[in-house]
């Protein structure tokens, strides 16, 4: 990342504002629709992540530039995606066959 | 010696070693950081049934801190990019508003902390009958602010009673618990708003446990404050550093402005990971 001429800042600094506008909609839409209730709670779950993921994806490809970088960085990037979903797998594959719980109260 | 590569790209990699570095610890941040997140998941499906708490934390506030780190997120990218573009004063301004973020992020978590500290559980020997909205509702668990000669007290826990000899405190209850479902917790809510709290004399001869909201609570709490505070560590600590190569660190630019802006540019995806890691923090946390 050298060399840019203007015109490529100034449209870097465009995104830049467009994705952090982006941001701020997916916090609000995330929040307003928390308060909708919705019945289900894998619904409920599922949409606040699948938002999330969004952000998480806009902030990784625009301010941490992944969306154009060199091959060495994605290398890593891959070991590191395969060694947490190993993780995350892992550990909750303990819940494949668990007893009912029982209340306390 | 000198640290080769540092403002050139090695030829081979194509880039500077100092960005080949962030990433290799950003991929280990994202270990750290699972792993946590893996036990937040096996904590609040292994919790038993009305035992997880949600709904206690303050939205509001707690929407106002994602906006203010997404803010400082893009004041990074743009100060970056002021300095692609040769202009130091408004690099200058940007990473200024960024640290007061991260400054206000620290300061309004801290407030909430604070707030948790003096909020407690009280788990009863016998049922009471307190008010849920416009329902009285018989039950052994109540949440509110306990009050004892004339003072909020912070931190206590079921020890505490005795160990100051305290025979009966007051406790101005919350018109709702946990253990309701979300929907008619939100429900209690609405119908108290506007409500007095009302105020419970507890002797303590009748108290099973008494716990603040610290980690010791249960493990919500514990996993909550696990990760706020870790994240709350890397926001201090990338602010440090912003901060450094902001004011003392400025000179490089001077003597060597790609090596700076390489700085700048490090500096920043870490900025951006700490912000990364607030957005799937904030709806787990917070609103789930």
């Amino acid at each position: 990342m050298s060399a840019h001429s203007p015109e490529d800042i100034s449209k870097h600094v465009r995104i830049y504002i467009i994705v952090f506008l982006a941001l701020l909609v997916g916090t609000v839409v995330t929040v307003g629709l928390n308060y909708l209730h919705f019945d289900s709670k894998a619904v409920t779950i599922g949409i606040a992540l699948f938002v999330a993921v969004i952000k998480a994806t806009l902030v990784a490809c625009y301010f941490m530039h992944l969306i154009s970088e060199k091959k060495m960085i994605y290398v890593i990037l891959g070991f590191t995606v395969f060694f947490f979903a190993a993780l995350l797998v892992l550990t909750l594959s303990s819940y494949g066959d668990l007893p009912e719980l029982t209340t306390t109260r | 010696m000198d640290i080769p590569y540092t403002s050139t790209a090695r030829p081979d990699t194509g880039i500077y070693n100092a960005k080949v570095g962030i990433w290799l610890f950003l991929a280990s941040e994202v270990m750290l950081f699972g792993a946590l997140f893996s036990s937040y998941i096996l904590l609040r499906v292994g919790a038993l049934p009305g035992d997880w708490v949600h709904g206690l934390l303050n939205i509001p506030i707690g929407t106002f801190n994602t906006a203010v780190l997404i803010t400082s997120s893009v004041t990074v990218v743009l100060g970056w990019a002021s300095l692609q573009a040769g202009n130091f004063g408004r690099y200058k301004v940007y990473q200024a508003v960024t640290i007061l973020c991260a400054l206000g992020f620290l300061g309004i978590k801290s407030f909430e902390y604070r707030e948790k500290f003096s909020h407690y559980e009280v788990w009863l020997k016998n049922p009471v009958t307190v008010k849920h909205g416009h329902k009285e509702v018989k039950t052994d668990r109540i949440l509110g602010h306990i009050e004892y000669q004339g003072h909020h007290p912070y931190f206590w826990r079921t020890k505490t009673l005795a160990d100051k000899k305290v025979e009966a405190f007051k406790i101005e209850v919350d018109p709702y618990h946990y253990s309701l479902t979300p929907k008619e917790l939100a429900h209690a809510r609405a119908e108290s708003k506007g409500h007095k709290h009302e105020v419970l004399e507890i002797k303590s001869s009748d108290v099973k446990r008494l716990s603040a909201f610290t980690p010791s609570h249960g493990p919500y709490f514990a996993i909550y404050f696990t990760l706020t505070a870790l994240h709350a560590l890397h926001v201090l600590g990338g602010a440090l550093v912003i901060f450094y190569i902001w004011g003392p660190g400025a000179k490089m630019w001077k003597t060597d402005p790609q090596r700076y802006m390489n700085r700048v540019e490090v500096s920043g995806l870490f900025w951006h990971f700490v912000d990364l890691v607030w957005i799937f923090l904030f709806p787990v946390l917070y609103l789930l």
